[in-house]
Order: structure tokens, then sequence, then C-alpha cells
């Protein structure tokens, strides 16, 4: 089964930010404990050039890029269980 | 041009910067406003190549269209986007749509990384231009336009404070009504630019208004432009121009010893004299002897033929002896033949601009403008007049329109109608319909600055050209085409009445002329 990979573009330490990352946290604890997962934050500000690279237009954005399908999810992630569910997460296989 | 506060930066866009009184708000954001293909990405683009070619690097942030589209579509107008990249001038920010990207929204969120791409662009390319196309591209995709409005105000301010002198794309959806879209030009609105893609008459128009610059001036109205190949827009700025015309008292001739004289020695340089006729009467030869002249003197002329081909032309001229071919030899005549249907009046101005500035004649002469007015809206026909005159005025050069009449008889042409007030002169030929012959007569109508013959003189045309003769005398009602013939003895007692002294020391023989 393949690594889930997970990247998560933010803006500064915004309060929007904040909660895109602690909803993640709690999934990854709790809901994919048993999964290699593996979550990467970039803060635009800091590194500009990347956002260009990933086209990034909105923050937070939430991108998965494996399993496939390709995953792009923008906003602070209210809900852990409608996160899962655009995820299309845990990997059913 | 007045004591403004606000500096402007000139954007290079050919006569934009002259109805915008010197360029756009400098460090300031103008929103550029218009309907589908009414050139909105070429100004955005045109704007920076402008810039790059004075040495200011630009930023180009694009929602809609991809870069590789751009550096593309944009080649054509010779805009070398993929170099300037490579020097350090042109840096995009590429927000297009991408394929695979099906953005799912969950929660709330900025364009806080848009902001950050834009920032980083601009300061690592030093710019001082920048351009965003288009806004409807990025509302349609994120479903908050509250968001959407706050953050380009956000961007907008930043922009600000950068420094950059900022175009802003958007859409309307119709040409006359709100500015644009999405209540955008709420943030944005110190400086608004429409530009728009008009039918009238089935023609297609494309004008450009500035609609408000705050603070500052710019010239009111709306303005005829057109996209060329090899040049992007290009403004066509009438008011500006007109107000700057020179006139002088130089005269020069017709070709013409009795039309000179009754026109009062010639006609003047820098004006633009009409000639009106119908069909027949002899404009042609009128702009042929025209040429001529100017040859004979050594001056360079320019002759723009719409109606007829050069081979007929030319085999007209030897008709009167003139030999045109010799004369284009020589390198001191150009004709150009042109079947107006071709292209718009617009393009067609700017194509006969270049050529007049590449021949640098002193003479210029059009035959005939009738024939450009079947392709164009009276507005645009009349705009295109006033372009072409003031631009020959302002060379120093002496110019000659034809014009035709719709009827054989008398009457007037639109676009007599509708130019009249723009030359300087007018000479009208006319048909005279005199006991069961047909005759011709000619008669100078105005003459700027200048005194001139009031009469209707008949002329005749031969192989060696045209003759004025006498004025008619025992007929009235020529020009309305309402002939009236006036019994001898009437004639008689008018003259004892008017003592009319001219008549008998201008009648002159017909055989005299040059």
């Amino acid at each position: 089964m393949s690594k889930i990979v997970l990247h998560l573009y933010i803006a500064g330490q915004t309060p929007r930010a904040e909660r895109a990352i602690s909803t993640l946290r709690q999934m990854i604890e709790h809901d994919l404990a048993g999964y290699d997962c593996e979550l990467t934050i970039i803060d635009v500000l800091a590194h500009p050039q990347q956002a260009e690279e990933q086209k990034i237009l909105a923050t937070p954005t939430l991108i998965k890029s494996s399993p496939l399908p390709y995953r792009r999810v923008i906003g602070d992630l209210s809900s852990v269980k409608d996160l899962l569910n655009v995820l299309n997460l845990p990997p059913q296989s | 041009m007045c004591a403004d506060q606000i500096e402007r930066l000139p954007t290079g866009i050919t006569g934009f910067d002259h109805i915008a009184n010197g360029g756009l708000p400098k460090g300031r954001t103008t929103l550029v406003s218009g309907t589908a293909g009414s050139a909105k990405t070429v100004f955005a683009a045109q704007f920076l190549a402008a810039g790059i070619k004075r040495g200011e690097p630009g930023v180009f942030v694009t929602f809609e269209e991809t870069p590789e589209a751009l550096r593309r579509n944009m080649l054509g107008f010779g805009w070398d986007i993929a170099r300037w990249e490579a020097e350090g001038m042109w840096a995009f920010v590429d927000v297009s749509p991408q394929p695979e990207e099906e953005l799912v929204e969950l929660g709330s969120y900025d364009l806080g990384a848009l902001l950050a791409r834009i920032e980083h662009a601009v300061r690592s390319i030093k710019a001082v231009r920048l351009s965003m196309d288009s806004l409807g591209a990025i509302f349609t995709r994120l479903n908050d336009s509250r968001v959407v409005r706050n953050e380009l105000l956000r961007i907008v301010s930043t922009l600000r404070r950068l420094g950059v002198t900022a175009v802003l794309t958007a859409e309307r959806t119709q040409e006359y009504g709100e500015i644009a879209r999405y209540g955008v030009e709420e943030f944005v609105s110190d400086d608004v630019v429409i530009l728009r893609n008009l039918l009238e008459d089935e023609k297609r128009r494309r004008t450009v208004e500035i609609l408000k610059f705050r603070g500052t001036s710019h010239q009111k109205g709306s303005f005829p432009f057109t996209v060329i190949p090899g040049e992007g827009i290009h403004v066509i700025p009438l008011s500006a121009i007109e107000l700057k015309q020179r006139s002088s008292s130089v005269r020069t001739t017709s070709g013409n010893a009795e039309l000179d004289r009754m026109c009062g020695g010639g006609f003047f340089r820098d004006s633009i004299v009409l000639v009106s006729g119908a069909t027949g009467t002899g404009k042609t030869l009128m702009a042929t002897t025209f040429m001529a002249a100017g040859v004979r003197q050594n001056e360079r002329s320019l002759l723009f033929a719409f109606e007829e081909s050069r081979d007929q032309l030319f085999r007209n001229a030897i008709g009167w002896g003139i030999d045109f071919e010799q004369m284009e030899r020589d390198g001191l005549l150009r004709v150009i033949c042109n079947y107006p249907e071709v292209t718009s009046l617009e393009d067609q101005l700017i194509f006969m601009k270049a050529e007049i500035d590449r021949f640098r004649p002193q003479r210029v002469a059009v035959d005939s403008l009738s024939a450009l007015e079947r392709v164009a809206t009276i507005k645009g026909f009349r705009e295109f007049v006033i372009g072409l005159t003031s631009f020959i005025k302002h060379q120093e050069m002496a110019g000659l329109y034809t014009a035709t009449t719709p009827t054989l008889l008398g009457g007037s042409s639109i676009t007599e109608a509708h130019i009249s007030t723009i030359t300087d002169s007018i000479i009208l030929l006319r048909y005279v319909e005199l006991f069961g012959e047909m005759r011709r007569g000619l008669t100078v109508l105005k003459m700027r600055g200048s005194s001139h013959d009031k009469d209707i003189r008949e002329f005749t045309i031969d192989s060696r050209g045209m003759h004025i003769g006498r004025p008619f005398r025992n007929i009235s009602g020529i020009l309305s085409g309402q002939f009236t013939h006036i019994a001898p003895s009437e004639i008689d007692r008018l003259s004892a009445m008017f003592r009319d002294e001219e008549s008998s020391d201008t009648a002159q023989d017909k055989s005299t002329s040059g």
C-alpha cells in the first residue's frame, strides 16, 4: 500500500492556518493511525517560489499527491469527517 | 499639458498616451474593462511590452490564458515574451486553470498565496509595471466572491505599496451599463478605462474611453482604435491632434493656371482641397494634374487611388499627356491602388499614414473618398477623414480629396456633407445641360483664408487636360441641378444693375493652358 503524501500551503501563522493544521493532526493521529502518512507544511511567505511552482492560489491549500486520485482542497478544513470524505481516505484496499 | 499633481507613466501604446494626457497615473492600478473580444488581453500585454522597450520590467498575472498560450499568441505582435523572461524583464504569475485541478472548498480561505507570489515576482525582477488578466476568471473559479473582492483589494494596496503601476482587466456583459461584473469597480475605481467592440451598421468598430482618472485630467469621450499585427493596439486620438493644426500662407499650384487664378493664386500648402462632382466630370483628371504639377516642380507626390486600377490610371494620365510611369521611375511619384473593401477604415488610416511617413511627399491626393465611405459608418468615416486630414496638415503637405456625387445633375454627396467643414477649400464640378447638350461647369465654393472667383465657369477636357473658360451667363440653378435659362435681355438688365467688371477681362481663350 502506498504512502499517504500531503502538502499544506499556508501564508503565515494565521488562525485559518492553525485550524487547518489542527484538523490535519487530528485526522492523521486518530483516523489514519495505522497508515504511513507524511505531512509537509509550507509557508508561502517564506517560500513563494514553491507556491509558484505548485500554482497555489488560495491559502490554506492542501494537496494530496499520493495515493491517487490527486486532490486539491482549499479552506481551513473545518471537519475531519468532511476532509476524509473529500480526500478519499483512508485508502480502500 | 496641465498643472497635474499626479505623475504619469507613459504606456507606450500608440495614441493612448495622447488621450490619457501623458499616460496612466503612476503607482496606481487602472481598471481596464471590456466585453469579450474587446482586446483587453492585448492591452494588458502591450502595457508590459511597451514598458520593456523603455527598460521597465513587468509582471503578468494571468487568470485565464496559460503562459504558453500567451507567449504564442503575442508573438504575432512582435513581442518575444520567452526572450524577455530569459532576460529577467518579464515574469508570469500563472493562475490559469489547471486541467487536473478540481478545487474543493472546505472551510474559509484567503488568497494569501497569490499575494505572496505576486509580491515575490515583483521583487525578483524589480517590476515597474504589472498586468492582471482577467478578473472574471478568478470569480468563476472560487465560490466566495466576497473573499475574492476583499483579497483583490489587498493585492491592489500591496501593489501601491510596492510602487507598481498596474493594469487590471475585467469583463463587462454589455457595451453600455455597469462598468464590470462582480462589483470590482468599487475598489479600484480611481482609474477606469473602457474598451468597446461595437457593431454599428454591421461594421465592427473598436473604441477606447477613459472613464475617469481620479484627481487628474484626461481626454473625454471615446476614440477609435485598431489592433494590428506587429504593433498591437493603435489608438487614433482625434481631438488631441485636431487642436494643433497649423496653416500657412504659402501657395502651391493646382497644375492648372486658370484654376489657380480662380483660387486667388493657387492652393495653400498645409491645406486640403475637396473636389466634388458626378462621375466623369473630371475629378480624377484634377487629381492627376495636381500630382503631375508637384512632380514638375520637383515635389514628391503620393496618390492613393481607391476606384481605378493602376493600369487604368496610368492610361488616363497618358491620355492627358502625363507620364506617371516615368515619374515613378524618377522617384518623385508613388501611386498606391487599393480596394477599400479589403480592410477596415482604421487599418486603412494606419496604412496610409505609414505610406506617407515612408515616402515623405509634399503632395497627397486621395481618389476618391466616396469609395472609402462605402466600407464604414458615417461616424467612422468622419473620424477617418479628420485623422487623415490632421496628419497631412501636420506634415506641411498639400492635400486633394475627391468625392463623388450620386446624381449626375446638381446634388451633393454624403461624403461632402460630412467632411465639408473639415476641408479648407471646396471645388465643385457639375454637369450643365444647355439646350440639349451636356456641358461641364466648375466653381470654387470655399477657399479658407483667401478670396476666390465666385463664378460658375464652363470647362472642357481634351488631350491636354482641363481648360476653364467663361462663366455661364444665361443659366441659373446649376448647383441644384434645376436649370433655368435666362433670356439674354434679362442678363443685360442684371449686368447693368450690378456692373460686372470681371466678365470681359477674365474670359480667356480656351487653348491657353499649361
